[in-house]
Parts: structure tokens; C-alpha cells; sequence
């Protein structure tokens, strides 16, 4: 009975939780609302990933009414495997968040960050689940600005101009997205995802359905922080929470890149997009300028957290890339990465969340031989760190392979040296903050640290355990990341 | 056991060991002792795996699948066999020679040096009994990483700019070029395991070929081949007994070991000898040899002269590759072996001079000889080891390796190896003849000076005999090596 709603309850669960988090009003209660649902999440989209990778997609029309005239959520492999991801990393992040959330968010405004997390929450797994554009929207729209919400309400005053800025950029994105929407709706006559698929082909040359395209992608491109239209990931990342950017840096540019995903090879197509129009020359130049420019500017900053916001624009170049080469392996390698890089990722800024719960800094310079007073919790970066540069053993090593073997195979050789030129970079990066944790003597700020509390500790070590396990024994992801591709290349017809 | 288990096991303890040295950090003498135990029963495991090796069997482990076409797996053959009897038995004398010199110089975290170090080793195993390239890469990665805080294990600014140059340049090239090469075999041959013959005969054109042989050669970046040899210079901040073992046998050797692995197992030397595609090879790696030879004349600090002999030494096995016919295999190979011996007796030698005068450069040991007999007899013994003079092991190597450059009528090459040893000779022999003859230097007078502590005396007389047993029982190598399937 229950399991015939599961995709609803995926949605409509993590709203109930922020309306009673805002109504509990006292933090710790809202904490265990939002842990509750947090915890409930996997489990769902676990259950409908194991159900569509048995029996193939899941239709569920919401309220009873049939689709096309209401809203359909419609689950295959790919997004299944999106809704896992996010929610794990929700799952994962929450029991972390009690206490750092407590040491950088004001006591009155704590109910509000779980409120605004679990709506937040909500819009992700929304966008993810549902075959309706206009949905989809409506959720992008919940996503975004609930995120807006949990950037400003950093401690630094800095991350209301960060905030300030996703919004107008954002906004932008959106607007953008809804007018292709418009437009798709004017040509076709529904708002269903697979309908218009259906309906597309007989007029893709025409003149709207191309602007519906280029205003889509555009749209999308801004929120999943494709170069350059990542300006304001940076700083967004660097002033929130150390919890939301954990969480946003996994789930909310991954959600995006699952959006873009679907409209590029489900609704348009494989053939019209990339061999009709010069769509793969284009993100391959932007890719690459985001694995090079990302991560050269990367190198030169002194904040580490905004240091590892310039390496998830560099790392999304990665996963634009395997969309790009648009064959098997290369967009195997892509969604294998989403998911790679998110779990390394939210390890990484969880470390970050547990050295500014210390010290109450994560600039370069007062991480001076902090190592020694936070072993595990450093331990754990260099690891996480071995995985963003791609050692073999970690899941980053997967992902490459696998990104490389497909340039090779679209006949691209130069591209597998971009790909490992990047990496390069990455070890400067990494590098240099290995450096100064473990090899300089023991500074001022870093006399007093020690590891954190557990429940900060296990959420980070669980992630960096994930990132060793998924390239060692990485026959889940790929496998699921190979049957996503394969859908993706098929179409919805 | 089986003989599966058994090379299981010969990775796992060092593995184990290095979580038990962790362990055992508040008693120094049972840490210490750990290190020994563990190097005594890896070494009895990798003795048991050579009986099974030379009665003709090849133990090997499943193919473990990370991911569709992505194997990890073991497998012994004769030249792994060969490198990891060397690494498992100098492991045992180098744990000897440690304790002594680090308790000698009161080094500080000592735990965190014998942790990294069995970790080492681990992967040295690791590399020298993989089944493919993959699972070589994975041990040869790992083998960088772990060595990387042995490297700037005195974390002051020059140990950390020495590990810099380390880390960039061997993760660099691996990553630059030995991957790119290896995903490139893995799409053209649809395999990476190391099998007899080679896995792209007739599936790759003379360019391809030539193109991949350079990425591997560049590639293997610890296999020091100039221009990407500066790594290891860097690395001679490191205390000595990491330059003995690691930088002289563990770490290099597995460089030269995957461009041997590499050459036999995956070209195959019948299809490079065929294509020719290997020539531009012997030139550039004998023209790495002769540059790394003068620059070690000019070198006064006695490790970088070592390390600049170790850059010339290990270009005789990439030229022992290049040259792709047997006999020149077995030269190389058997030189990764006599050159382990010799070098890592010419560092421990190093080292006690540092231990015991504190002395790092050639121009100040005129004189020392009276005062440390034992450790310049060594060091004479080894450095003409290295030559290639009998009555020393050396000698055997650069004889099977000039009847290689001989049957591939590379006569050049043969002048090459003579004129490479008569500059080893003058870059290695003036050390020990200025310790003994020379005019003592002014102060302090050497009567302050005594020979290094006695564990690492027994290091250094136990590696100094494995050169002359060497001479006169090179049977034992020949037999192992001669079982290597070039077909």
C-alpha cells in the first residue's frame, strides 16, 4: 500500500518536516524532525532505485490525476540514482549538523536553518522525481530559494552579499528555464517531460524550439555552475554554514546537472542535440576552461573552503565533459563523477565544518601544522583529497578512467590529457594545504584544537570510507551509472 | 598455506605490521622489535612463494573486479619473484641499520618513520607481484604516497621543498603519462594483464607503439630517466636509511622493474625488436646514463653523488629494455639486484659517516678512513660492486648486459658501458682512497671520532658480503631469471 506512494512521500515528506521545524521554533526539536526525515529519505529512494533497476520506470500520477493533465513523477534509473545520492548525503550530514549548526547559527535562528534545509531538501528531491517542466520549476524554485536562505544565515556578514548574489544570478537562471519552458509548451502543448519528447521530433528545426533549447541550457548552466556562469558559487560556498555548503556542494549543482541531463538527451534527444547542433564543441571548450581556470585560481586561495568552492566549478567541468563526449563510456564516467564527486566533496567541507567548530577559521595560514592536534579529522582531508585528484583506490580514479576511456573511444586523445593535466593541478592544490597541516610546527590558532565530537567526526569519516570503498569496489556506481547512460542514450522513445 | 594465500600474505603483514608499529608506539623496544618481526616473516613468506616459483609453478590470485574492465589481481613470475626477494630480504638488514641510526640521531617521530616505511614496503610487494598494470599502478601510486613523509620527515623548509619536488614530479608524470598509457592499452589490447609475448602484437601500428613506449618510459617517472630524474636528488633529504632502501632499491627499482615489466610483459621484446620501435630508447637512455655519471663527478655532497649514480645505474636497465633481446633481459634484471646490493651498502656507509662525524660532504672525509676502518672497506667493496669489477657481483649484470648490446648489434652501446664504468670509477673510488690517505682534515681531530653503532656495522658488513657472495654464486639470479617467458 505505502510502497505505491513512495514517490510522493519522497517529496512530500521533507515538506511536512519544515513546516513543523518552523512551528517547533526551538532548535534541537527541529534538529530531530529534520534527522527523522533526513534518515527516512534513503531508505525511499533506495527502495525505488532497487524497484526500477528490477522492473523498469515508475509512473506515479499525483492526486489520481492521469497524466497529461496532472503531474506525473515518472522514476528510471537516472533519477533514482540522483534521488539516492541526495538523500544519503542528507542522511549522512545530519547528525553532523547539530553541533556545528549550534556553534555558527544564532539559537532563535536555528529552527529556521532546519526548516529551511529540509524545504530545501524537499525541491531537490522534487526537481529530481517529477516528469512535469513546470514542476520541475516550481521545485527549482523551492530549492533555490530556501538555499538562498541557508547561505545567508552564516556567521560572516559577507554571506548576505553571497546570498545577495546567488539570488540575482539564480533568478536569472530560473527566469531563464521557465521561458523555455514557455516556449516548449506553446510548440507542444504539454508540460509532460515524456510527452514532449514524444511530440518534439516532427518540429526540433524550428526556430522557438531552438530558442527553447538555448534558453533552457543557459538557464540550467547557471545552476549547476557551469564556467562561466559559476560566479556565484565561489563566495556562496565559502560564507554559508559549513552544513549547507556540505550539503549544497553534494546535492544542489548535482540536481541541476541530473535537469540538464534529462532535457539534452530525454526530451530533445541525443541526435539533435549533439550531432545537429554544436552543442559538444561548446561545452568541451567550457568544460576544459573550468578544469583549468577553476583549478589554477584554486591554487591561489587563502581560504581553503573557497579554495574547494573553485574545485567543485573545476570538478563539474569533469561531469559536463562525460555529457559531452555524449557515447556510453564517457557519459558513464559523467554520472558516475556526480556521484563520486559529491560524496568527496561533502567529506572534504564536513573536515572544513570541523576545523572552523575548532578554531573558528579555515584560513591557509592558521591551519599551521594542525595535523598534529587534529589527526583523524586531517587524516581524513588527505584522503578525501587523494580521491578529488584521482589516486587509484578512490572513487575519483573511477571516474576518470572511465572519462578518459571514453574520450579515447569519441577519438579524442588530447582531451585524456586535459583530463590528467587537470588532476595535476588538483595536487597543487591539495597539495599545499597537506603541506602546511602536517609539515609546519604547530601555530597559534591550532595550539588549542583537537579532533571533534563524534557525531561530527563519524558523518565525515563515514563519507571518506564511501570515497575508499566506491573506487575499490565501484561495481554498484558504475553498474547503475552505466544502465543511467544507457537509458539516457536511448530517449524516452 | 597455499601459494595464493601465501602471496596474499606477503602483502598483508607489512600491512599489519605497519598497524602494529602504530600500536606500539610507547615502548620504543617492542616497536622497534615489531619492524624486525615483521621483516623476518615477510621475508620467510616471500622465501616460501620462490620454492614454489623455482619448481615451475606460478602462483596467482583471482582477477577482483573494481568495475567492468578494471581488475586487480596477483600473480608471480620469475622477474617479480627476483625484485621481491631483494626488497623482503634488504627490508631485514635496513630495519637493522634503522634502528640504529635513528636512535643513533635521536630522530624525532620515529613511529610515524616505521609506520610509513612497512607501508612502503607493502606496496613495493604490491608492485612486484601484480598480475596487470592496473594493480601495478595502483602499488606504485601508493608507494609514492607512503614515501612522500619519509621524504619530509625532518619537516623543516628544505625537507618540505625536497618532498615537493618529489610529490609533483613522480605523481606528475604517473598521472600526465603512465595513465594515459595505460588507458591507451587498455582500449587497444582490451586487457591490461601481464602475459608472456605481450599483448599488443599485431594490434597497434609502429606509431602507436613508439607513442606508447615513451609515454610508459616518461611515465614511469621513478625509473629517473632524464629530463624526470630530479625527483630523486630532492628525495636525499629523507634520513638515510629511507635513501638506502627506498631511494636506492625499493622505490627506483620499482621504476625499473614496470619499464622491464612493461617491455616484456605488455610490448613484448620480439614485436619491439621487430618494429624497431625502441631504438630512439637505447640512445636516450644511454644518453641519460653518461650525463647522470658527469654530474655525479661534480657533486660534492656525498647522497647527492649517490643519488646522481643511482640516476646513471638505474639507465642501464631502461637500456637493458630498449635493447629487447633475452639476454639483455637478463642483464637488466639481474642488474636491479646487483645494483640493489652494491648502492644500498654505499648509503648505509653514508649514513653511519653522518652518524658517527656528522660529515655529508666528500671533501671533508679526507682522513676518516683511520678512524672508521670497517665502514670505507664497505664502502670500497660496494663502490667497486657498482663498477662492475670482479671479484663483486656487479660484474655479472654489465656482462650479460654488454652481450645483449652485442646481439643486438648496438656496438656503440658496448662503448657506452665501458666508458660509464670508468666514470663510476672516478666518482666512486677517490671516496674511500681520500678516507684512508688522505691528509685528516684540521678539526675536531678524528681521535673524537668512532665507527658508527654497532647495529648499523652489521647492516653495512652483511650487505658488503652479499656483493662478494654474489660473485661466486650468481646461480641461484641466473636460474630464476633465466625462467622469465620472453617467448
Amino acid at each position: 500500500m505505502i510502497s505505491t506512494h513512495l514517490p510522493v512521500l519522497q517529496v512530500v515528506l521533507p515538506l511536512l518536516g519544515a513546516v513543523l521545524c518552523a512551528m517547533l521554533h526551538r532548535g534541537n526539536w527541529a534538529w530531530a524532525v529534520a534527522l527523522v526525515v533526513s534518515w527516512t529519505m534513503p531508505f525511499i529512494a533506495g527502495s525505488l532505485l532497487l524497484q526500477v533497476v528490477a522492473d523498469g520506470p515508475i509512473s506515479y500520477a499525483i492526486g489520481g490525476w492521469s497524466p497529461p493533465w496532472g503531474i506525473e513523477y515518472r522514476v528510471d534509473v537516472v533519477n533514482a540514482f540522483v534521488l539516492v545520492l541526495v538523500s544519503s548525503v542528507g542522511a549522512v550530514i545530519m547528525p553532523y549538523a547539530r553541533l556545528s549548526v549550534a556553534s555558527e547559527i544564532a539559537p532563535e535562528r536555528q529552527a529556521w536553518f532546519y526548516a529551511m534545509y529540509l524545504l530545501c531538501l524537499c525541491g531537490l528531491l522534487g526537481i529530481t522525481i517529477t516528469d512535469d517542466a513546470f514542476n520541475a520549476f516550481v521545485f527549482l524554485e523551492i530549492s533555490s530559494l530556501s538555499a538562498y536562505v541557508l547561505i545567508a544565515l552564516g556567521r560572516d556578514r559577507r554571506a548576505l552579499l553571497a546570498a545577495y548574489q546567488y539570488l540575482i544570478l539564480g533568478t536569472i537562471g530560473a527566469t531563464f528555464y521557465v521561458i523555455g519552458v514557455g516556449l516548449l509548451y506553446t510548440m507542444t502543448g504539454t508540460l509532460n517531460l515524456v510527452d514532449i519528447a514524444g511530440r518534439i521530433d516532427a518540429i526540433e528545426t524550428t526556430r522557438p524550439i531552438l530558442a527553447a533549447l538555448a534558453f533552457l541550457t543557459v538557464g540550467i548552466s547557471l545552476k549547476l555552475a557551469l564556467f562561466p556562469l559559476h560566479v556565484w558559487l565561489p563566495n556562496a560556498y565559502a560564507y554559508a554554514p559549513s552544513v549547507a555548503t556540505a550539503f549544497l556542494a553534494a546535492t544542489a549543482t548535482k540536481v541541476a546537472i541530473y535537469l540538464l541531463l534529462r532535457f539534452f538527451f530525454s526530451v530533445f534527444g541525443v541526435g539533435f542535440v549533439f550531432d545537429t547542433l554544436p552543442v559538444t564543441t561548446i561545452f568541451l571548450a567550457l568544460s576544459v576552461a573550468a578544469m583549468f581556470g577553476a583549478s589554477i585560481v584554486a591554487v591561489f586561495q587563502d581560504d581553503v573552503k573557497r579554495m574547494l568552492a573553485y574545485s567543485s566549478v573545476a570538478q563539474i567541468g569533469y561531469i559536463t565533459l562525460g555529457i559531452a563526449l555524449a557515447n556510453q563510456t564517457g557519459l558513464t564516467g559523467g554520472i558516475v563523477h556526480l556521484f563520486n564527486h559529491a560524496i568527496m566533496k561533502s567529506a572534504l567541507f564536513l573536515v572544513l565544518g570541523a576545523v572552523f567548530y575548532r578554531i573558528g577559521s579555515v584560513k591557509i595560514q592558521e591551519l599551521a601544522g594542525i595535523g598534529y592536534r587534529m589527526p583523524i579529522t586531517m587524516g581524513a582531508f588527505v584522503i578525501a583529497g587523494l580521491g578529488i585528484i584521482g589516486t587509484p583506490g578512490t572513487a575519483g580514479f573511477i571516474s576518470k578512467w572511465y572519462l578518459a576511456l571514453g574520450a579515447l573511444e569519441a577519438g579524442d586523445w588530447w582531451i585524456v590529457f586535459l583530463l590528467v593535466g587537470s588532476s595535476v593541478i588538483s595536487i597543487l592544490y591539495i597539495g599545499r594545504v597537506v603541506e602546511v597541516v602536517w609539515f609546519r610546527p604547530v601555530g597559534e590558532a591550532a595550539k588549542a584544537a583537537s579532533d571533534p565530537p563524534n557525531s561530527m567526526m563519524i558523518p565525515a569519516l563515514v563519507l571518506v570510507a564511501a570515497t575508499v570503498y566506491f573506487g575499490i569496489d565501484a561495481d554498484l556506481t558504475v553498474g547503475v551509472a552505466a544502465q543511467a547512460a544507457q537509458t539516457l542514450l536511448e530517449g524516452l522513445k | 598455506m597455499t601459494p595464493q594465500a601465501l602471496v596474499i600474505a606477503a602483502i598483508l603483514i607489512p600491512f599489519a605490521g605497519a598497524g602494529l608499529i602504530a600500536l606500539m608506539r610507547r615502548n620504543r623496544n617492542v616497536r622497534d622489535a615489531v619492524t624486525l618481526v615483521t621483516a623476518l616473516a615477510l621475508a620467510g613468506v616471500v622465501y616460501l612463494i620462490l620454492g614454489d616459483v623455482l619448481e615451475g609453478r606460478a602462483p596467482a590470485t583471482g582477477a577482483f573486479e573494481i568495475a567492468p574492465g578494471l581488475e586487480l589481481g596477483l600473480a608471480v613470475e620469475p622477474l617479480g619473484m627476483l625484485f621481491a626477494c631483494i626488497a623482503a630480504s634488504l627490508w631485514i638488514v635496513n630495519s637493522i641499520y634503522s634502528i640504529g641510526y635513528m636512535r643513533g640521531n635521536n630522530e624525532p617521530r620515529q613511529t610515524i618513520f616505521y609506520v610509513c616505511f612497512a607501508i612502503a614496503i607493502a606496496s613495493t610487494i604490491g608492485v612486484a607481484f601484480s598480475a596487470n598494470l592496473l594493480t601495478l599502478f595502483l602499488f606504485y601510486e601508493l608507494l609514492t604516497l607512503s614515501t612522500y613523509p619519509l621524504v619530509t620527515h625532518r619537516a623543516d623548509e628544505e625537507a618540505v621543498e625536497g618532498g615537493r619536488t618529489y610529490l609533483i614530479l613522480l605523481l606528475g608524470t604517473s598521472t600526465v603519462l603512465f595513465l594515459p598509457a595505460i588507458i591507451g592499452t587498455a582500449l587497444i589490447a582490451g586487457t591490461l594483464d601481464f602475459t608472456p609475448g605481450g599483448i599488443l602484437a599485431g594490434k597497434a601500428s609502429g606509431l602507436t607503439i613508439a607513442l606508447l613506449l615513451a609515454l610508459f618510459m616518461f611515465g614511469i617517472g621513478k625509473a629517473a630517466l632524464m629530463p624526470f630524474h630530479r625527483w630523486l636528488p630532492a628525495a636525499m633529504v629523507a634520513p638515510t636509511p629511507v635513501s638506502a632502501l627506498l631511494h636506492a632499491v625499493a622505490v627506483v627499482k620499482a621504476g625499473v622493474f614496470a619499464v622491464m615489466k612493461v617491455v616484456v610483459y605488455i610490448f613484448g621484446i620480439d614485436l619491439l625488436a621487430a618494429s624497431g620501435e625502441s631504438e630512439w630508447l637505447v640512445y636516450v637512455a644511454a644518453a641519460s646514463l653518461l650525463t647522470a655519471s658527469v654530474v655525479a663527478l661534480t657533486k660534492d655532497n656525498l647522497k647527492a653523488r649517490l643519488a646522481y649514480s643511482t640516476v646513471s645505474q638505474l639507465a642501464y636497465v631502461v637500456l637493458a629494455a630498449a635493447l629487447a633481446n633475452s639476454l639483455a633481459v637478463v642483464g637488466g634484471s639481474m642488474h636491479i639486484a646487483m645494483h640493489a646490493v652494491g648502492k644500498i651498502t654505499l648509503f648505509f656507509c653514508a649514513g653511519a659517516i653522518y652518524t658517527a662525524a656528522q660529515k655529508t660532504e666528500v671533501s671533508e672525509l679526507s682522513g676518516l678512513g683511520r678512524a672508521m676502518p670497517f665502514t670505507f672497506a664497505a664502502f670500497f667493496v660496494a663502490a667497486l660492486s657498482i663498477v662492475g669489477l670482479p671479484p663483486l657481483g656487479g660484474v655479472w649484470s654489465k656482462w650479460y648486459l654488454a652481450l645483449g648490446a652485442l646481439d643486438a648489434k648496438q656496438f656503440t652501446m658496448v662503448a657506452v658501458l665501458m666508458v660509464s664504468s670508468v666514470l663510476s670509477l672516478a666518482y666512486l673510488l677517490p671516496i674511500p682512497f681520500k678516507a684512508f690517505f688522505g691528509k685528516p682534515a684540521d678539526n675536531p681531530g678524528p681521535s673524537a671520532i668512532k665507527e658508527a653503532p654497532l647495529p648499523c656495522l652489521i647492516a653495512i658488513g652483511l650487505t658488503a658480503i652479499a656483493c662478494v657472495v654474489l660473485f661466486f654464486f650468481p646461480t641461484p639470479v641466473l636460474e630464476l631469471l633465466e625462467r622469465i617467458d620472453v617467448r
